[in-house]
């Protein structure tokens, strides 16, 4: 574990991930609202196959970081990304880079359930048609195979052709889940999937989580500290556009190497 | 706090209040004096033959089937026209070009439209497709009319759009799926009811337009579905019937001022329905 002073003000401390285990690379990435400067230099390692996960208080630009990712936010004029991240060899910020393509293997699910309005198979089937010409069992078994995956199948195994949005808000989210894994990306990025919903639906997402880590590389936003030293393998602490400590989520939490996070997990402020 | 000035602040709220209720009154008196005048007179007028027979000679009997039968048409094509360029113009507005300076000038452009006089509308229609060609006819008339719906329907199309949630565009691309794609398989899908109330709400406003047909479809006193030529409709029917110094052809009016006023009324309350509908969704 190296510790550096990156910045004036605050003590860092990040730590290394093998560089064979890395899926997504992180390298010295700034990101801008217009003039507003709102991640400054970060570098975090994602884990191949790992689940991250990325706490802080509001506004210290976790949610930020994890849009750069899939470059959600080239679709706001105004908003910009310097630096490298690095996935699987390729830099996602260059040019040249199809935003489609990254975006199929770069999944998201949002802290609201979005789905679309349309019956919970076109739901799941909707990215698929997308990019797969697939015969109707095909699509068939597919779909069946995402909502498994979602652990939500038994729910609605029956009502395929009902609307999405006649589910509960627990299994709206597990829908879009079952949405974005089903186009299989490589990767999916959670921002506060749970925030919105119930404590049973949110265990329920949890166990989801961490069985989709096997086939998916997963880095996760969220509030809840319980819920990322639960389920996640790393664990990023971000504070005002800076990532203050990264390290194994046991270590992080046990014993935080900085000031910052000691304070911030153990609710001093936040 | 005094009693002085609370006492002062209690009267004041009950006298804003009376004057509310007694203002709404007035124009409750308005609206039920026109709604009455309209069904005591239209009723008399109802009968089969006002939807069987075509406009008379005075003192012959006689029905409104050609303006009836000509105004549909007409609305109906304005409709096809209005939708078409309308809800294109609106999701360009909120989807593509709303933020450029050309947008804010499109979008002020339709603004002024919005509420630009409907004669002008068919003085326009008159200069552009009567005039060059000598002739009126129906398609004129239901050119004029799609213009005054094209505004209230871009218009709607806009608001809607920019109502659904960012986040539904967001899951969209999150996707991989492009915007086009997203437009019309999940905004459209998503604000249809929206989409819809705005259509409906643009049929109730040209539905009873007098001012654009005068220059454009003129009247036809027989039964015609051939838009080439000048073509019966209500409006301008109910128009030259009210002024005229027959009775019988007076009722006729009154019948036709019924019939759109029944019309506008069942369009207004279905598009209440709809917009309530899409508010629970």
């Amino acid at each position: 574990m190296n510790s550096v002073n990156q910045m004036e003000v605050f003590e860092t401390s990040i730590a290394d991930v093998d560089r064979a285990e890395i899926k997504i690379d992180v390298r010295n990435l700034d990101f801008f609202y217009g003039k507003s400067h709102a991640l400054k230099s970060i570098s975090i390692p994602i884990a191949r196959n790992h689940i991250t996960a990325l706490i802080g208080p509001s506004g210290c630009g976790k949610s930020t970081l994890l849009r750069t990712l899939n470059r959600m936010y080239a679709l706001y004029p105004g908003q910009r990304a310097e630096g490298e991240i690095i996935l699987d060899g390729e830099n996602v910020l260059g040019p040249g880079v199809d935003l489609a393509k990254l975006r199929a293997r770069v999944g998201m699910v949002f802290q609201k359930p979005t789905p679309f309005p349309m019956s919970v198979y076109d739901n799941v089937a909707f990215g698929v048609r997308l990019y797969e010409n697939l015969s109707r069992s095909d699509m068939d078994a597919r779909v069946e195979e995402a909502l498994t995956r979602a652990a939500l199948w038994g729910e609605v195994k029956d009502n395929l052709k009902g609307p999405g949005l006649g589910l509960s808000g627990g299994q709206q989210q597990r829908l879009c889940v079952a949405r974005g894994v089903a186009v299989r990306p490589e990767v999916l990025l959670l921002d506060e999937p749970t925030s919105a919903l119930d404590p049973i639906s949110s265990a329920k997402l949890e166990e989801t989580v961490t069985q989709l880590k096997s086939d998916h590389t997963i880095v996760i936003v969220t509030h809840n500290l319980g819920q990322a030293a639960r389920v996640s393998d790393y664990t990023g602490f971000m504070y005002l556009g800076q990532l203050i400590e990264f390290g194994k989520t046991d270590e992080v939490f046990t014993r935080p190497a900085t000031r910052k996070t000691s304070d911030y997990i153990t609710g001093r402020f936040g | 706090m005094n009693a002085a000035k609370l006492l002062r602040r209690k009267v004041g709220d009950v006298a804003f209040k009376v004057f509310c209720v007694v203002v709404t009154g007035f124009a409750l008196m308005a609206l039920t004096a026109i709604l009455w005048s309209l069904l005591s007179q239209g009723a008399m007028a109802l009968s089969p033959n006002l939807f069987t027979q075509s406009t008379p000679a005075p003192g012959s009997p006689g029905g409104l089937a050609n303006a009836i039968v000509g105004s549909l048409m007409m609305c109906v094509l304005a409709m096809v026209l209005a939708v078409t360029v309308g809800v294109l113009a609106g999701t360009w507005l909120a989807e593509y070009g709303g933020r450029s300076a050309y947008g804010a000038v499109v979008r002020f452009l339709n603004d002024v439209l919005l509420s630009a006089p409907s004669i002008l509308v068919g003085l326009f229609v008159y200069e552009m497709l009567v005039a060059p060609f000598h002739g009126f006819s129906g398609f004129a008339g239901a050119v004029a009319l799609a213009l005054l719906a094209v505004p209230v329907i871009t218009r709607t199309t806009e608001d809607v759009l920019l109502l659904q949630a960012a986040t539904l565009r967001e899951a969209g691309v999150a996707l991989g799926a492009p915007l086009s794609y997203i437009i019309r398989q999940i905004l459209w899908r998503s604000a249809r009811s929206g989409l819809l109330t705005g259509a409906l709400l643009a049929f109730a406003r040209i539905s009873g337009e007098t001012a654009p047909l005068l220059f454009t479809a003129l009247n036809n006193q027989f039964f015609s579905v051939d838009l080439r030529h000048p073509t019966a409709n209500l409006p301008v029917v109910i128009f030259n019937f009210a002024l005229s110094a027959y009775d019988d052809w007076r009722r006729l009016a009154w019948g036709g001022a019924l019939l759109i006023a029944g019309t506008v009324l069942t369009v207004t309350v279905v598009a209440r329905i709809v917009a309530k509908e899409q508010r629970r969704s």
